[in-house]
Parts: structure tokens; C-alpha cells; sequence
């Protein structure tokens, strides 16, 4: 109760200081001998009250503070401590209040980190970011209180959905959030660098750490979405192009190609327009994200609620910041290097635009298959939904030419080059194919697109290998990320090429048989845990080696709410993962099984850590 | 020329793309289950909820009399608003109101109707929800009344005193 009227004031309180940061910064815009420390200040309490908000809530959830309707609607009293704490962004309401945290943050470590450019564009920086921070105080105050009381007060409480019960999804919401607010922060700072004309090279290698840091985040925090729908949603799969998932690989890939403009932009003061562009395409579909899943348009495990007059304000909120965006990018963005623009086809910089190219390509084939159904409805009333067909069609042939750029791009210097090594390129080219061939030859998968494809990876993969051999490279960040795709491409083909499923219905006792997996279904156990009552079902399944597993996966009935999930038993070994769930066949003794084997589901995790390494080596150079 | 054109169509194009959002919010996405009026009900077996017999629906649907058929549970707070709707409903004898305890504990579910009163003629029990999905439910509490084992009109969340008097209406 003490705590839901302290955080709600806070909150206000925390409006009011965004407000008169609009003042300050006015009265101090011309002032450019230093940052005046009021708005320092300022900035410094806007951050204390919304984190002590942002703690009220949490200590709402601990202690079980049912009078908040928050607390009242996700949380039970039955709930471990752990995900009575990750409840409080396990909901609208709760993940809206971590979304101000972080842009709170963020625009105060930009103030105090940054140093060596001109006072007028922290300030104006700070301007932009107010703006974004005030529409979310607003729409929290406005919309989605998380503060809401309710009386009388309920004994008890709802609970929270159980398949958000889960550690990988507990961290996802903060690690993602930072990714997609951190660009809240390149957003703003490029309207402020645009409107006073001031992108140039050392703004580029200003504003790089930044871009680095949301790309580490939003690349952790897909990963662990997805580590989270692999384990939890028991789908047996990674990615589902699931509009949510969609929505976060879109500001990925639009994240991933500035990261390279500005990698441009810090050699050779050119791709401006690029730049401007994709900074401010970053946090629009970001924010775009948020109201698809948030305004109920779209319907996802993460619709928390759906509330049209939310939909309306952010779209509304959406819209100011993308026409905001563009009179500010076509009133002071004038391209002024067009005579400099002559690319040599044979560069670093023709191969980074090459691959621009590509990635928007693949941005624009997502962004159609979440976005157009939505279009389709309004215009038309049909309904038609996109599925992975439409994805994979679209995007894997292109993979081939793209992955071929990156694997020579690197190689080829600044301005103008010679392609060296011309023995190692074809050599190395020659044995991928050589390679691929017999990999498919010998599993009999021998299609001519996955030939090509596999070679094109295995290509990537030598190349970036042979590079960790060298001592004069000097790239080595870059080196990683590339090695580290190349590897989740391998991956991904291996996992879907090799995979093996068998799916069966089975009583105990039972056995199932073919050439190569013997499923027996030895017994059925029961648990009782403090938040939910499992029936554990007992398989041993051995290969054609003979090797036997041991196999217990579980039907869970979650006692708040009641809602009954199957949690699969996964196997992990470094080559392959082992899966199996169960299902209920409804009024039967029989139980659905399915087994999958899946080569490679390691690795998928791990080549996206490298990565995100890559990208925190790239960070840390950087500082030294 | 080029220059003015660029920014005037870009804003178009976002202004379009604005007004389909717009648009596509106003109806709910929200995935309902079609319920036809006029529907037959469906057929199922169920556990009674005091005696935990198994019963079988045309048991519990006589053709020639109305019934109410309520979904409800226990944790269900509108339910509880609802409570005394259904109780004052009992009062007629015309309708016959059928429970269906929906995911519910049996022992919170009897407190339930210890404390709050049981206007139910009979009462089933739908464990894991799966005979609410045959009947195209879409939660808890929803309503369906029934004559002469057809589905006349389905009442989506607690009923009110609006849907009261058009229930009273429908039985005359």
C-alpha cells in the first residue's frame, strides 16, 4: 500500500522533472561553455525516482502486496521469490516501468560519458530523449498505471503465467529491453547531431560504443528468447518467425547494418544519409514492436493485455517520433559530399554497402511477412498468416551471395584494392565446395541449394578461420562476429538437414521400434512442487550403437493460474540434442510422444554468444 | 523539384501506414471461437461434481426446457460479481441453470458455493478445459443459453443486469 502510493508519486514526480528539463535546456541551449550542472542534476533525480518506483514495485511483488492491481493480477503468494521478483516485468504494466528505467538511465550515463562534443548537442540529445521519456510517463501514468489500488483487497492472487515461470525468460525482458531502448539513445543523438550538422567521423566513433552496446544487448536478448521457446514452448525448434520474434529481428538487422555504416562513417565521412537513416529506423521498429505485441494487433505469447486505447497512444506516440524523425532528416540533412561519392567497385567500403543492401532486403522480407496480414485484414477482411515457407523461400538464396561478400569483404582495404592471396581464396572456395558435397553426398541430401549454400558457410567459416592464424590481422572483433555467424549458419543447415523426428502414441509399458530407436515407456510418477503438480512420465530410448538414455519429461498443472504446460527433457551433448515432450490424447490411457533428435542445437546457442563477442571485444578496444 | 517531392511522399506513405494501424485496431484480433446461434451443443462426458459419477450430455439437456449453461471457476474474480446474478436467475423455474466448474480445485470450488450460494441445477466438471473448447468458449465466465439442445444466444463475461432481462425476455 506504502509502496504502491510512494511509486506512483515518484513516477509523477518524475514527469514533472522531464518537463522542466525542456526549460532548462532552452535557457541553457546558448550557454556553450559547459553543461550546466542543474540539468545534470536534474537528469540525476529523474533516474532516483523512477528507480525507487521501479523498486516500490518490486517490493509490491515480494511481499505480496495484493491492494496493487499488478501484484493483485501476476503474482500468488505460493510463487518462489524468484519469479515473484521477475513478475514484476513479466507484465504491461510492470515491463513499461522497466522501459523508463532504462531510457532514464541511459540518457544519464550519455551525459556523463560523453565528452569532446559540443554542449548544444548533449542538450539537444537530451531534448529528444525527454520527449520519447515523457510519452512513456504519460502512457504509464495515463494507460497503465502500475500503481493501481484495488479494494477490497484480495486475499489472493492471480498468479503468473507459468510458461513466463522460467529462468532464461525471467533475464530476457531486462537484456532485450536494454537493446531496444539502448537505440532510444542513437535515435536521439542523431536528430541532435543532424539538426546541428555535426555528423562527421568523430561523432561516428562517439556514437559506435553506443550502437555496440544495444547490438550486445538485443543480440542477448533474442537468444535468450529463443533459448526460452526452445526449452519452455516445447515446439522443438529455435525460431518460428513468430511475429514477436519478427518485431526483434527487425531492429537486429537494421541495428547490424548501422553498425557497419558508422564503421564506414568513422573512416571515410561517407553513408551519412545511411546512417541517419538506420538510427532512426532502429528505434522505430523497435518502438513499432512494442505496439504490435502491446496494442493486441497482432496475438502472441507476449499480448499481455489488450487494451485498444494503449494501441492508440503508442501508435499515436509512434507516428510524432516517425514525422518528428523525418521534417528534422529532410529540413537539415543535406547530403554534401556527392562529389566524393565515387565508389571503387573493388572496396571495403562497395562490399559494406553491397551487404547493406542484402540486410535491408532481408529487413523488408521480415517486416512485409509480419506487417502485411495486418494490411490484408484492413483492406480486404482476409485473414492469411505467414509461416516460415514465405521466409525461407525469400531470404536463404540470398543467404549464398551474401555470405560469400562477407567472407571477402574484410579482406579488401579502404578506398581501393587489390584482391591478395588470390591461391588462398580459391583454394579455400574449392575445398568448401569439395567438402560440401561429400557431407550431403554421404546423408544422401545431395540437393543442389544445399550444396551451394553449405559451401558459401563453409567459405565464411575457412576464411574467418584462417584469419585467427594471422598475426598482422588486426580486426579481430569483426573477426569473431563473422566466425561466429558463419558457424549459426552451419549450424541452423546442419540442424535442419539432419534432423530426425518420431512421433507416436504409447501407454506405459509400451514400445515403440524402428531401425534405429527403441522408445520404451517404463512409468508414470507424480510430484508436487510449491507452485505446480507434475505428472513425470519415464522413457528409455536407446540408438542403433546401443548407447540407452534416460528420459523424464513432465505434464505440469500450475496451481495460480491453472493452466497445465509439458515441459520436455532435453538431452544436450556437444554434437546433438536429444528431445522429448509429451501430451495428454484426450479421455486415453495413451500418451503423444515425440523424440527428436537435433544435430548441432548446441551450437546455435554458442555461435550467437561469439557473436555478441565479438561485439563486446569490439566495445573494449574501443576504451583502451 | 525532386527535393520536394521526396519528403511530401514519404510522409504520405507513413501516413498511410498510419491510418491502416489505426484501423486495424479497431477490431479486436483476439481470437474468438465461432459460435453460430442456433448451433446444436455438443456431445460430451463429464464427471459430476459432488458425487464424481460420470454423466453424459444428453442426460443433463432435457429438449423441452431452457437452461443456462455457466462456466465458472472458483479463481475466477468476475465470477464471484456474477454469483448473485445467477443465484436471482435460480429463482425462476422455467430456466435450469447447469454448472460448468471450469480448471478449478474441488475444494476451493465447493467453498465457493458454500459461501457464496448454488444456484446450479447440476454441475460438471471440465478439469483441463477441454469440453469448453468443444463448446466455443472463449473463458471464464461465459454463458450459454440453451432450448431444445440448440444454443441460442451466448453471453461472453459475467452477465449483468442488461443481459438478465434479455435472458427473462428470451425464456418468454
Amino acid at each position: 500500500m506504502i509502496y504502491s502510493l510512494v511509486g506512483y508519486y515518484s513516477l509523477i514526480l518524475g514527469l514533472i522533472i522531464g518537463l522542466s528539463l525542456f526549460y532548462f535546456s532552452y535557457k541553457n541551449f546558448n550557454n556553450s561553455n559547459s553543461l550546466d550542472t542543474k540539468i545534470l542534476t536534474f537528469t540525476f533525480f529523474q533516474l532516483l525516482f523512477v528507480v525507487i518506483s521501479f523498486l516500490c514495485l518490486i517490493f509490491s511483488f515480494i511481499v505480496s502486496d495484493f491492494s496493487n492491481e499488478t501484484v493483485f493480477n501476476n503474482s500468488h503468494t505460493t510463487k518462489p521469490l524468484f519469479y515473484k521478483i521477475s513478475g514484476t516485468w513479466g507484465n504491461h504494466e510492470g515491463s513499461l516501468l522497466l522501459w523508463l528505467l532504462v531510457l532514464t538511465l541511459f540518457i544519464f550515463i550519455f551525459l556523463v560519458r560523453t565528452k569532446n562534443q559540443p554542449v548544444k548537442y548533449k542538450i539537444l540529445t537530451l531534448v529528444f530523449q525527454q520527449i520519447i521519456i515523457i510519452g512513456f510517463f504519460l502512457f504509464l501514468i495515463k494507460t497503465s498505471n502500475p500503481f493501481n489500488y484495488i479494494f477490497p483487497i484480495p486475499t489472493e492472487g492471480l498468479g503468473l503465467n507459468p510458461i513466463l515461470q522460467d529462468p532464461a525468460l525471467a533475464i530476457h525482458p531486462p537484456i532485450l529491453y536494454l537493446g531496444y531502448v539502448g537505440s532510444s539513445i542513437i535515435f536521439s543523438s542523431v536528430l541532435a547531431a543532424t539538426s546541428l550538422k555535426i555528423i562527421s567521423t568523430s561523432w561516428a566513433s562517439h556514437i559506435k560504443k553506443w550502437v555496440l552496446i544495444s547490438w550486445i544487448f538485443l543480440t542477448l536478448g533474442i537468444l535468450l528468447g529463443s533459448i526460452w521457446a526452445y526449452y519452455e514452448l516445447g515446439w522443438g525448434g529455435f525460431w518460428f518467425w513468430d511475429p514477436v520474434e519478427n518485431v526483434s529481428l527487425m531492429p537486429w538487422l537494421a541495428l547490424t547494418t548501422l553498425l557497419h555504416c558508422i564503421l564506414v562513417l568513422e573512416k571515410k565521412s561517407i553513408l551519412t544519409s545511411w546512417v541517419i537513416i538506420l538510427s532512426i529506423a532502429t528505434f522505430t521498429l523497435s518502438m513499432c514492436g512494442t505496439f504490435l505485441v502491446r496494442s493486441g494487433i497482432l496475438n502472441s505469447v507476449h499480448t499481455f493485455a489488450n487494451d485498444p486505447e494503449r494501441g492508440l497512444f503508442i501508435l499515436v506516440f509512434l507516428f510524432i517520433l516517425i514525422f518528428l524523425s523525418i521534417l528534422i532528416f529532410f529540413f537539415f540533412h543535406k547530403d554534401n559530399n556527392k562529389k566524393s561519392y565515387n565508389l571503387f567497385w573493388l572496396s571495403k567500403e562497395t562490399s559494406i554497402l553491397i551487404n547493406n543492401w542484402f540486410m535491408m532486403y532481408f529487413l523488408s522480407v521480415v517486416l512485409i511477412g509480419t506487417v502485411y496480414p495486418i494490411f490484408l485484414d484492413v483492406i480486404s477482411s482476409q485473414k492469411i498468416s505467414v509461416g516460415p515457407p514465405f521466409y525461407h523461400k525469400l531470404i536463404i538464396p540470398f543467404l549464398i551471395p551474401f555470405l560469400f561478400m562477407m567472407a571477402i569483404g574484410p579482406k579488401l582495404n579502404w578506398i581501393k584494392s587489390q584482391l591478395e592471396d588470390k591461391i588462398y581464396l580459391i583454394s579455400f572456395l574449392i575445398i568448401s565446395i569439395l567438402l560440401a558435397f561429400l557431407v550431403l553426398k554421404n546423408f544422401n541430401q545431395n540437393i543442389l541449394i544445399n550444396t551451394i549454400l553449405i559451401s558459401s558457410a563453409l567459405y565464411l567459416f575457412f576464411m574467418t578461420l584462417r584469419d585467427f592464424f594471422i598475426k598482422k590481422y588486426k580486426n579481430i572483433s569483426q573477426n569473431i562476429a563473422h566466425f561466429g555467424f558463419s558457424l549459426l549458419i552451419l549450424s541452423i543447415l546442419f540442424n535442419n538437414l539432419f534432423a530426425s523426428e518420431i512421433i507416436t502414441n504409447l501407454k506405459v509399458g509400451e514400445t515403440f521400434e524402428n531401425s534405429k530407436t527403441k522408445i520404451v515407456f517404463k512409468s508414470v510418477d507424480q510430484k508436487k512442487e510449491q507452485n505446480y503438480n507434475a505428472i513425470i512420465a519415464n522413457f528409455s530410448i536407446s540408438n542403433s550403437d546401443g548407447e540407452e538414455d534416460r528420459f523424464s519429461p513432465e505434464l505440469r498443472i500450475y496451481n495460480q493460474p491453472i493452466i497445465a504446460t509439458s515441459e520436455a527433457d532435453i538431452k544436450t551433448t556437444l554434437m546433438s540434442d536429444k528431445f522429448i515432450v509429451i501430451n495428454l490424447v484426450q479421455n486415453q490411457d495413451y500418451f503423444n510422444v515425440r523424440y527428436q533428435v537435433k544435430p548441432f542445437m548446441l551450437w546455435i546457442w554458442l555461435s550467437v554468444i561469439l557473436i555478441s563477442f565479438g561485439g563486446i571485444v569490439s566495445f573494449l578496444q574501443k576504451r583502451s | 523539384m525532386k527535393n520536394k517531392i521526396l519528403p511530401f511522399l514519404v510522409i504520405v506513405i507513413f501516413g498511410i501506414i498510419f491510418f491502416i494501424f489505426y484501423k486495424g485496431l479497431e477490431d479486436s484480433k483476439i481470437y474468438t471461437p465461432d459460435v453460430n446461434t442456433k448451433k446444436e451443443i455438443p456431445v460430451f462426458n463429464a464427471k459430476e461434481f459432488f458425487s464424481g459419477e460420470n454423466v453424459k450430455s444428453p442426460s443433463i439437456f432435457d429438449p423441452d426446457k431452457v437452461y443456462l449453461l455457466n462456466i465458472w471457476s472458483s479463481w475466477c474474480v468476475p465470477c464471484r460479481q456474477e454469483h448473485p446474478i445467477l443465484m436471482n436467475l435460480n429463482l425462476d423455474d422455467k430456466l435450469d441453470i447447469i454448472g460448468m466448474n471450469y480448471k478449478d480445485n474441488l475444494k476451493n470450488a465447493e467453498n465457493f458455493l458454500k459461501e457464496l450460494g448454488n444456484p446450479y441445477k447440476e454441475i460438471f466438471i471440465d478439469l483441463d478445459g477441454t469440453i469448453a473448447i468443444e463448446w466455443g468458449a472463449y473463458g471464464v465466465p461465459e454463458s450459454f443459453l440453451i432450448y431444445n439442445n440448440e444454443i441460442i444466444k451466448k453471453y461472453i463475461g459475467p452477465l449483468n443486469q442488461q443481459s438478465t432481462d434479455e435472458i427473462f425476455l428470451l425464456i418468454k
